[in-house]
């Protein structure tokens, strides 16, 4: 366990190095928050009675989501890690000690989180102090705090055990370039980055909510904004952890199915 | 001035052999953009179907707003992509090479690189603008179809002109600046409603301080027969001045730029 926590170390030491980038970043993400909410602001006033959530907990939403956008963004990959498959360089990775799938599971882990640490906090004050219900409205009651968090490490570890499936789809595609492409575009509409999923029809709603994707962000953000409650919130916890293992195991049995067939040739 | 024009078009050339050399790559890269802006589709088409009109604007309305803003904006940026990369282009000393050339530096950079795979997102917005004309209810008279001629082209100089101020900037800083993402890909993102959806205090942003809204919301009200003054046509001509401020800043950079020394 220590050797994947000085994995998880150094990656995160790493991440943090980019302080600039992550500025600029913040910039950038306050200005997408604000738009985002002045234009669901203008909906709001063409039809209030069709909007599926509390205008407050749609606020939430949006500055959660620019807060921790790096948390779950599906735009967020390790080239490196490709990299090492097609070129082969895998192989030095064979050698040591470590299970390639944990090394690389703490890795992942690591970059998304030191990316989030760095620009999460401002971007939450700032939301903070803006007027109700634009801002960020806190939940009163501890249990939607400790839910919401329970929530965002689950949405973490499945998104990041999600990753690992499409890393290790490299050792049998060799190109990765089309998978990365089609499954960022899928997963951002799906997991609710470009309308929150209760915007959608509402059959369709419960289907995507069903589907893997809705486990990051969709079911955090909307628990802490109050949208999610009571048996709602159990069901969707329990289908963060089904997703998580089922991604779990199916990336531990591409490991095992692929270091099978790995042929090094030397060099 | 024919000569650079037809030196343009054997650098395009040029551009689409290379890409060409790398079919899947070119495929894969045009689908992405594809993909990419068909996601920011889908939300307006869902948001609509929930909401039926924003502001008084129906889905037709938007979907012309979205297609007219989304073909300048993709014809800006397969033109001047070069500049948006312009960090590189300094960084690694291949600006210092384009000087010594005997033609405008401007034009050297634009041509060397012409980004093709925004054909996806190109295609897209053809796509919506053909729907958009053939369900809408716009009547198009003459005036009308010139604005929205006025709105594509005059977008397209916008956006260059951003892209230029963009670059101008990487003479002092020598690296790209993130947040300038705000003008581009934030603009992309959100021109796709009409600049009035926003609000009063973005309106007045969009008009005043880069005028976005010159050659987005103001015709776009004429075309669809909401405009208050006829006017309101001829604005995206005036959105053009805004290329002035750029053209003296690259200049101002252009003067104070020393090598980088790689």
């Amino acid at each position: 366990m220590k050797k994947y926590i000085s994995f998880f170390r150094i990656r995160f030491t790493n991440g943090l190095q980019y302080r600039t980038a992550a500025l600029s970043g913040m910039v950038t993400q306050f200005f997408w928050g604000a738009m985002e909410i002045l234009l669901f602001k203008a909906f709001y006033e063409a039809a209030p009675e069709q909007f599926p959530m509390e205008f407050s907990a749609l606020a939430t939403y949006v500055w959660l989501q620019q807060a921790f956008l790096t948390l779950y963004l599906a735009w967020v990959w390790e080239n490196e890690l490709f990299q090492t498959i097609t070129t082969g360089d895998v192989a030095y990775e064979l050698c040591r000690p470590v299970s390639l799938y944990n090394m690389w599971f703490a890795r992942g882990l690591a970059f998304r989180l030191s990316k989030a640490s760095l620009r999460c906090m401002p971007v939450l004050i700032f939301a903070w102090f803006l007027p109700a219900p634009y801002g960020l409205t806190l939940p009163h009651d501890i249990s939607t705090w400790l839910l919401t968090i329970l929530s965002m490490v689950l949405g973490l570890l499945f998104v990041t055990a999600f990753g690992m499936v499409v890393y290790l789809s490299a050792f049998y595609t060799i190109s990765t370039q089309g998978t990365k492409l089609v499954i960022s575009s899928l997963s951002e509409f799906l997991s609710g980055a470009v309308i929150p999923l209760p915007f959608l029809p509402p059959k369709l709603g419960r289907i995507f909510s069903l589907l893997p994707f809705a486990s990051a962000q969709n079911v955090p953000f909307r628990i802490f904004g109050g949208d999610l409650k009571g048996d709602a919130i159990v069901t969707s916890l329990a289908l963060q952890v089904f997703w998580f293992l089922m991604f779990l195991m199916i990336g531990r049995m591409m490991e095992r199915h692929a270091l099978k067939r790995v042929v090094v040739q030397g060099g | 001035m024919i000569k650079s024009i037809r030196l343009y078009f054997l650098f395009v050339k040029m551009h689409l052999k290379s890409m060409m050399s790398h079919k899947t790559s070119f495929f894969l890269n045009t689908m992405g953009q594809f993909l990419v802006s068909f996601n920011v589709f889908l939300g307006v088409y869902f948001m609509m179907s929930r909401f039926h009109q924003v502001k008084g604007f129906t889905y037709e309305e938007i979907l012309l707003c979205f297609a007219l803003f989304l073909l300048a904006f993709t014809v800006a940026e397969t033109v001047f992509r070069s500049l948006d990369t312009f960090n590189h282009i300094i960084g690694n000393g291949e600006f210092d090479r384009i000087l010594v050339r005997p033609h405008n530096p401007v034009y050297l950079v634009l041509c060397s690189k012409v980004e093709l795979a925004r054909m996806g997102r190109f295609l897209q917005a053809l796509v919506m603008l053909v729907y958009a004309v053939k369900t809408g209810t716009v009547v198009w008279t003459p005036g009308r179809i010139m604005a929205a001629c006025l709105m594509v082209i005059c977008g397209t100089v916008v956006f260059a002109a951003i892209y230029l101020i963009f670059a101008s900037i990487c003479f002092f800083t020598l690296e790209g600046l993130e947040f300038m993402n705000v003008f581009t890909d934030g603009a992309r993102e959100y021109g796709k409603y009409p600049i009035g959806v926003y609000g009063k205090t973005m309106l007045t942003i969009c008009t005043y301080v880069v005028p976005f809204a010159l050659f987005q919301y103001y015709p776009f009200l004429y075309i669809i027969g909401r405009a208050d003054h006829d006017w309101y046509a001829l604005l995206p001509l005036l959105s053009c001045l805004f290329l002035v401020p750029a053209v003296l800043l690259w200049n101002y950079g252009l003067t104070h730029y020393q090598s980088t020394g790689s």
